[in-house]
């Protein structure tokens, strides 16, 4: 086979928009796909857990016209990758919606096809049983059953092998669950039977959009071609090229080395590859290597909710406070907490942020104070929203009128922004389940819709 | 006295999954490059003792030539958005990597 294939992403992300004109300069080309990656964990661990999006239902509308209304009419396959952020059942049920209210719209019909990426918990307590599931780096814990009955959203990172069989059956639209991000991009050619080394490695350049071109960004659309012994990377926006260069360093972004990468049954191994320029802007690549793994690995993701915060935002000019504001901090936690002496200790915690101090890097800031202000936030996190807000406004009112050693500005030690000055933030969550559980290829459920 | 964010054209950090922040420092002249390389600075050590960890939490330090860049992945103290945290997508965690001395230098 040599037909070349072409891959259009249009944007880093679902719903972060894209110039039309780069878009509609990749639909020049004769395409085979249109691929765009709808997700990721980077947003913390709240979206999955409460079944909510990143981006606004307006956004993710906006970009999925552009891209139905021109891919639907010309019969080419438009892929959507853990679609509504986390891929789970609630997120892909939200696209699906957009989805339906656009071709509507538009008069257009088309076959839909879901992956679904959801994984009970009585799959995942089986499999936890039975050995089959480890952590992802060793400051993970073991998973045990209380997190995993505590979990209740459980989505696993599907690979390419359900996408294609989707392709096969002549779908549309493919709306994908949880996704290992390359996975809809390398479907793409893997379908055409194309070497699935370089079909991967694409994807991990593509599904960032214009991220590996220079200036680099996100919020635009690049082309892929793969050929038999290669492929090729060319943004579709005149302002933007690809180099070698920034084409090899994209593999950095966001993973934890800089070319060995785990996909779900396989590791690709870009140590080798080669760069180059056949044409300006367009960079060639060739050496991508992907070898199966022994056993099938898929990573499972899953948030639990782990308390209520309520949080104050406020700032301090006073530069005696300044000078001793984490000993006061100390002095105004334990006035809250004898204050509170009947709630157990294990059902709350309070913390504080300064910014101007270590607010962002915490205890491993190397650095001495310098400011003249300093912003600081604090926060109760505790077992209900009730506590959390009880437990916040003791600590603020203690903290506003906290009498420490030399004090002068007897009225008030804070500047609150805002009226009211505490904040009911709602449910925090946390990533319970990061795991990797032994499965097979055919572990994700195809539906037609 | 030549710091590293002097001469990166890229130095940034950002999540590798919830429970990894992964620091990324990119040239753009093979110079730099191999004159931060061949410093022998870039180090578990050096790196443990900028961020206040254990050698052991460093899960990989690698240097790609053809990307001219190296990588530094270590674990964080608490994953990504959860109570604790104070960077969610870990994208402000590489000022002390910035302002390592990687010494008196010779420009290319």
């Amino acid at each position: 086979m040599n037909t070349d294939i072409r891959i259009l992403s249009p944007c880093g992300m679902l719903g972060y928009g894209f110039p039309e004109q780069s878009f509609l300069r990749g639909m020049e080309y004769e395409l085979h796909g249109i691929v765009v990656d709808a997700g990721s964990t980077d947003a913390g661990p709240h979206k999955l857990g409460a079944g909510v999006s990143i981006v606004s239902k307006r956004a993710a509308k906006k970009d999925l016209d552009i891209i139905i209304s021109n891919g639907v009419p010309r019969g080419i396959p438009i892929i959507i990758g853990s679609a509504g952020g986390s891929g789970a059942e609630k997120h892909v049920n939200w696209t699906l919606e957009i989805i339906r209210e656009i071709l509507e719209e538009r008069g257009l019909e088309a076959k839909i096809s879901v992956i679904w990426a959801d994984f009970t918990q009585e799959e995942v307590l089986k499999a936890s049983r039975e050995g089959r599931i480890h952590p992802l780096s060793p400051n993970i814990p073991q998973l045990d059953e209380e997190a995993i009955r505590e979990t209740s959203s459980i989505v696993a990172q599907m690979g390419h092998e359900p996408i294609v069989e989707a392709l096969r059956q002549g779908s549309d639209i493919i709306v994908c669950g949880r996704a290992y991000d390359p996975s809809p991009f390398a479907a793409i050619g893997i379908y055409h039977g194309k070497d699935p080394g370089l079909s991967y490695h694409l994807g991990k350049i593509l599904e960032c959009g214009a991220l590996c071109a220079e200036p680099g960004t996100t919020k635009d659309g690049i082309l892929g071609t793969i050929t038999d012994d290669a492929f090729l990377v060319q943004s579709l926006n005149p302002e933007r090229r690809c180099s070698p260069i920034s084409v090899a360093a994209h593999t950095f972004y966001e993973k934890e080395h800089p070319y060995i990468l785990h996909g779900p049954g396989f590791t690709l191994d870009l140590e080798h590859c080669r760069f180059e320029e056949p044409e300006e802007g367009i960079v060639r690549v060739t050496g991508s290597r992907y070898l199966p793994a022994d056993k099938y690995f898929i990573k499972l993701e899953g948030a639990r909710r782990v308390a209520y915060r309520t949080f104050v935002v406020a700032g301090i000019r006073d530069p005696i406070l300044i000078a001793k504001l984490e000993e006061v901090e100390a002095c105004v936690k334990e006035g809250a907490q004898q204050y509170y002496r009947d709630i157990p200790d294990s059902d709350y915690s309070i913390h504080f942020y300064n910014y101007g101090i270590n607010g962002v890097l915490g205890h491993k800031e190397p650095e001495k104070l310098r400011g003249h202000e300093i912003g600081v936030m604090f926060e109760v996190v505790a077992k209900t929203q009730e506590l959390a807000s009880s437990i916040c406004a003791t600590v603020r009112s203690t903290f506003l009128h906290y009498g420490y050693e030399g004090r002068k500005s007897t009225a008030g030690n804070l500047a609150f922004p805002f009226a009211p000055s505490d904040v009911e933030f709602g449910p925090v969550y946390e990533f319970s389940v990061y795991h990797l559980m032994e499965s097979d290829r055919g572990a994700f459920r195809i539906e037609h819709i | 006295m030549t710091q590293l964010g002097q001469l990166a054209k890229v130095l940034r950090s950002k999540n590798s999954g919830p429970f990894e922040l992964t620091l990324d420092v990119l040239f753009d002249s093979e110079d730099r490059y191999r004159m931060v390389k061949d410093s022998g600075l870039i180090t578990k050590k050096t790196v443990s003792e900028l961020y206040g960890i254990t050698e052991e939490q460093i899960h990989h330090l690698v240097f790609f030539d053809q990307a001219l860049g190296f990588k530094i992945t270590f674990a964080r103290d608490i994953s990504s958005g959860t109570v604790g945290d104070r960077d969610v997508y870990g994208a402000q965690q590489h000022a002390p990597l910035m302002v390592l001395d990687v010494g008196p230098m010779k420009e290319e």
